[in-house]
């Protein structure tokens, strides 16, 4: 089955064009293609991306089917523009194993709504305390390439070194969640002001900016591939920036919310916007923009972390952190950047540079004639608001509830077989 | 339409002197021996929710509330379904259910009073939660130095101790500021929370410094766990750079009075001799929580719509 | 809230014509505390209670007045009703207003509630549960400068400055020079429905 994009703009550019898919690759790029036996989808002059790539989502998958499942949150990825997203590995069991792994991506190709790349955990249990089997996850069939013990930092800072060591053996990448555990216990927002009139213990900057330093040093004496989860501060867009001006193979990601949403919102104690790292200053939000227009920040990544109603109506300490993102983040990402992003830039920060570090072969490819068809189609003009009953997701945790974003995804394409037309599922 | 006290930020100048008008003629009316009760809230239902255990504070709101003729239910939460599964809401529903009008609540975690007011028609009364505010506990204690003092606007208000954690001094800091108080709060560094320098408030890490030239002393108490966390190396070294002795007392003006909210750490914050000494304020702060408890009650309570307080969230 | 919250009927009383002026009230007063020094054979263990805020100065007048007439001091105070009040609810609450009782107290005492303007009596009901609460008078008498009417319940007034027939479309303002600057009692239009 072939299918014939028709008035599209590759990267938003002028002019618009026609491209056909066959085969799961781009077999014709040009304008005014005949249809032949192809199905037309007329995109309207819409912008047309190669498929997003996210580096960090929580697919709760097992464990926590009540909140995610695979099936759930990939069609919400696929809904949002999405080929291809990273599954963390803090499920339960703790995806630690091969078995674990190949697990989730089979899942994953079951659901068939976009790839699952399964993360490793770096430690068994997520503990902290002994490297899991890297090297058996990464020859498993999920392939992994990204190990992370997001949700918890490994701070030990041998332990860090040896994994940092260790995946170089397979091209694999440390992906740290960097949280300094003793200086956040107890830890429910950003430490500052409205923590200190709040009343909710702080979670201060400098915990996530002394593991950066720490670990860009490490990646830096071993040659090792270092990632940062969700960087949130400042003073770590400057840490990163400092890191790669000496060469240290280091690369960053930053979510939406974070781009957009500052810690004045906790006083209105709705966990909803209670997620980890918390939500900083406007200070933070206008460096994190800078850093992710600049480059210094490599690529956004949702950390979409779905929790069930029950976790989430609760009081603020007692409530669970994260907030789901897939569905909002390209239409976050354009309200938060305005000019500052291209959409050439959109396509390398949100879907080239992700697959790139994750080392997704198929995905984040060129707009050409031989690629995998791994695509979506933006449409720039479609204001939308966010209703959270309208989500994909099985949770409904989103902080942009009522918030009108700009844009919104009406088609993606998963090797070339449309798995969302007219912004709903296909 | 006002509803709530959640935060002593709620309270605008106007509703803060009405609320300490009120409770001056509500204790004059009940220090008379044969006025134990008046009638004004007969019918209306005010449910007294304790998360945490606090015999004083819910011991003073059941007698506010039964003073003015309410019907009161102790609902204490602790251990019960509460603690365990049952979620803020639905405890909130059951509460609804009841036909409570007031809701006053005592939680362990900040915010926890907001979320309940969310859920909930009638009003809603933070009676402590967390670390966050314990507004009536500031009233009552903005009662107390105008009772002693004559006023409250210009006069300079020490609050020395646990700052960090403690939801007393969040409130007064509030409120005060709110009636022109000046007040300095003095801590160790350690116990004073990153951010308090955008309070509207002056610090101070010399007690001996600030003391002669304040007219009420607040003490909080300090909880010896913090020393595990190593807020401080130990009582002792707390108790001498901190605590409220005999001889830092001589230092003190004349009038000065020295207030604690309880329950107290005698001879680590405060030294037995001051709490027990004619500046203390200790017993009658105590009493002055019934009266300023029914006037909130009273205020919030007593009409059609309150006249004091949070908008509805 | 403002301490000064709507009355039951109220308007404006510029807008307002005067039935009683200047020493008219004061004439008025006069008349009263002769009655009361008969009617109380001599004011012998009477106690005057006014009813916030007018109320309470009629009481004063009142036992100012008796004081020149025959010499006898009569124990002044004011009586708060507003806890007491049956329309709490139809409102905003109210400012607390002071209650005073003299140091010997009511038990057993004439006690004389003095209020400026009767109306559905429903003050005078409540000020009567207020009574109760602090103590035990021998008899309770009821003194008002203006009698207007429309009574709910079953009340009347022992002492009546004046009779004034009104309509439920009509104000009644009580001035007194203490709490206004000036004395008067003027009729005028209501801008507030019962």
């Amino acid at each position: 089955m072939t299918h014939l994009l028709q008035n599209v703009r590759p990267y938003g550019g002028e002019g618009a064009t026609d491209v056909r898919i066959a085969d799961g690759r781009i077999a014709e790029i040009g304008p005014g293609l005949s249809l032949g036996q192809s199905t037309p989808y007329d995109g309207r002059g819409g912008v047309l991306l190669p498929g997003l790539v996210d580096l960090h989502t929580h697919l709760r998958e097992p464990g926590r089917e009540d909140a995610e499942t695979v099936e759930t949150g990939t069609l919400a990825a696929a809904l949002g523009g999405f080929t291809a997203v990273h599954a963390m590995a803090n499920t339960d069991p703790v995806a630690d194993t091969a078995g674990v792994v190949e697990q989730v991506w089979r899942l994953g190709r079951d659901a068939g709504h976009c790839d699952v790349a399964p993360v490793g955990a770096v430690t068994i249990g997520l503990k902290g305390e002994q490297m899991a089997e890297l090297g058996t996850m990464a020859d498993s069939a999920a392939r992994v390439r990204v190990f992370s013990d997001d949700g918890h930092c490994v701070s030990d800072a041998s332990l860090m070194r040896r994994a940092l060591e260790y995946v170089k053996a397979f091209d694999g990448v440390i992906a740290q969640h960097a949280q300094e555990p003793r200086l956040t216990v107890g830890a429910q927002m950003n430490e500052g002001v409205n923590s200190s009139l709040l009343g909710l213990t702080g979670w201060p900057a400098v915990a996530e900016e002394a593991i950066i330093a720490r670990d860009c040093l490490l990646a830096a004496h071993v040659s090792g591939r270092l990632h940062i989860c969700h960087v949130s501060t400042a003073g770590s867009v400057e840490l990163v920036r400092w890191a790669k001006g000496k060469g240290v193979d280091v690369t960053a990601e930053v979510t939406p919310h974070h781009l957009v949403l500052t810690d004045d919102l906790a006083s209105t104690y709705d966990p909803v916007f209670k997620v980890n790292p918390p939500l900083r200053t406007k200070t933070d939000v206008e460096a994190l923009r800078e850093g992710l227009a600049d480059g210094t920040i490599d690529c956004v990544a949702t950390d979409h972390a779905p929790h069930a109603l029950e976790d989430k109506e609760a009081e603020w300490g007692a409530a669970a952190f994260g907030m789901t993102g897939l569905e909002t983040a390209l239409g976050v990402v354009v309200r938060a950047m305005g000019d500052r992003l291209s959409w050439r830039q959109v396509a390398e920060r949100m879907s080239e540079t992700p697959a790139r570090i994750g080392r997704l072969e198929d995905h984040g490819r060129p707009i050409a004639v031989g690629e995998p068809a791994n695509l979506c189609l933006v449409d720039p003009g479609a204001r939308w608001t966010v209703d959270p009953s309208q989500s994909a997701s099985r949770s409904r945790n989103t902080p942009f509830a009522g918030h009108e974003l700009p844009v919104r995804v009406v088609a993606t394409f998963l090797r070339g077989r449309p798995t969302v037309l007219d912004g709903r599922p296909a | 339409m006002k509803r709530h006290l959640l935060s002593a930020a709620d309270l605008t100048l106007e509703d803060a002197t009405l609320v300490l008008d009120t409770a001056t003629e509500l204790a004059q009316l009940t220090e008379r021996a044969t006025v134990k009760k008046l009638p004004t809230l007969r019918g209306r239902t005010v449910v007294n929710l304790f998360f945490e255990d606090s015999t004083r504070t819910r011991t003073s709101f059941e007698l506010a509330a039964k003073r003015l003729s309410a019907d009161v239910i102790n609902f204490s939460a602790k251990g019960s379904s509460v603690s365990k599964g049952e979620t803020l809401k639905d405890t909130a529903l059951t509460l609804e259910a009841m036909g409570s009008d007031a809701v006053v609540v005592r939680h362990s975690w900040s915010g926890a009073p907001v979320n309940l007011s969310r859920f909930i028609r009638g009003s809603v009364i933070n009676a402590g939660d967390g670390t966050h505010e314990h507004p009536t506990q500031a009233l009552l204690d903005a009662y107390t130095m105008r009772q002693r003092l004559g006023r409250i606007e210009g006069l300079k208000v020490t609050i020395v101790g646990d700052i960090l954690h403690s939801r007393v001094a969040r409130s007064n800091v509030l409120l005060l500021h709110t009636l022109g108080a000046d007040v300095t709060l003095v801590a160790p560094p350690t116990l004073l929370p990153v951010g308090v320098d955008q309070w509207p408030c002056q610090t101070s890490y010399d007690l001996d410094a600030v003391l002669p030239k304040s007219d009420v002393v607040m003490m909080l108490r300090v909880q010896r766990e913090r020393m595990g966390a190593a807020y401080f190396p130990s009582t002792r070294e707390y108790a001498r750079r901190y605590g409220l002795d005999v001889r830092r007392v001589q230092t003190l003006s004349d009038d000065a009075i020295v207030m604690h909210p309880g329950p107290m750490v005698r001879g680590m914050e405060i030294a037995p001799e001051v709490a027990d000494g004619v500046r203390s304020t200790i017993v009658e702060q105590v009493a002055n929580g019934v009266s300023v408890r029914m006037a909130v009650l009273y205020l919030l309570l007593g009409g059609a719509e309150p006249a004091i307080g949070s908008d509805d969230q | 809230m403002s301490a000064a919250q709507a009355r039951p009927v109220t308007g404006d009383p510029a807008a307002a014509r005067p039935v009683l002026q200047g020493p008219e009230v004061g004439r008025v007063v006069d008349r009263m505390a002769h009655e009361l020094l008969e009617k109380t054979r001599g004011g012998a263990d009477v106690v005057l209670l006014g009813i916030p805020t007018r109320g309470t100065t009629l009481a004063r007048r009142l036992a100012a007045r008796v004081q020149a007439f025959e010499g006898v001091e009569i124990p002044t105070g004011s009586l708060d009703i507003t806890l007491y009040r049956d329309d709490l609810r139809l409102k905003s609450p109210r400012a607390l207003e002071e209650t005073d009782v003299p140091a010997d107290g009511i038990d057993g005492k004439l006690v004389i509630l003095v209020d400026d303007v009767l109306f559905s009596g429903r003050s005078v009901r409540a000020g009567l549960d207020a009574l109760a609460d602090l103590g035990r008078p021998r008899a309770v008498q009821l003194a008002v400068l203006v009698d207007r009417g429309h009574r709910e319940l079953p009340i009347r007034a022992d002492y009546v400055g004046k009779n004034i027939p009104t309509s439920l479309q009509e104000a009644v303002h009580v001035m007194l020079t203490e709490d206004d600057g000036r004395d008067a009692v003027l009729l005028g239009p209501a801008d507030v429905a019962r």
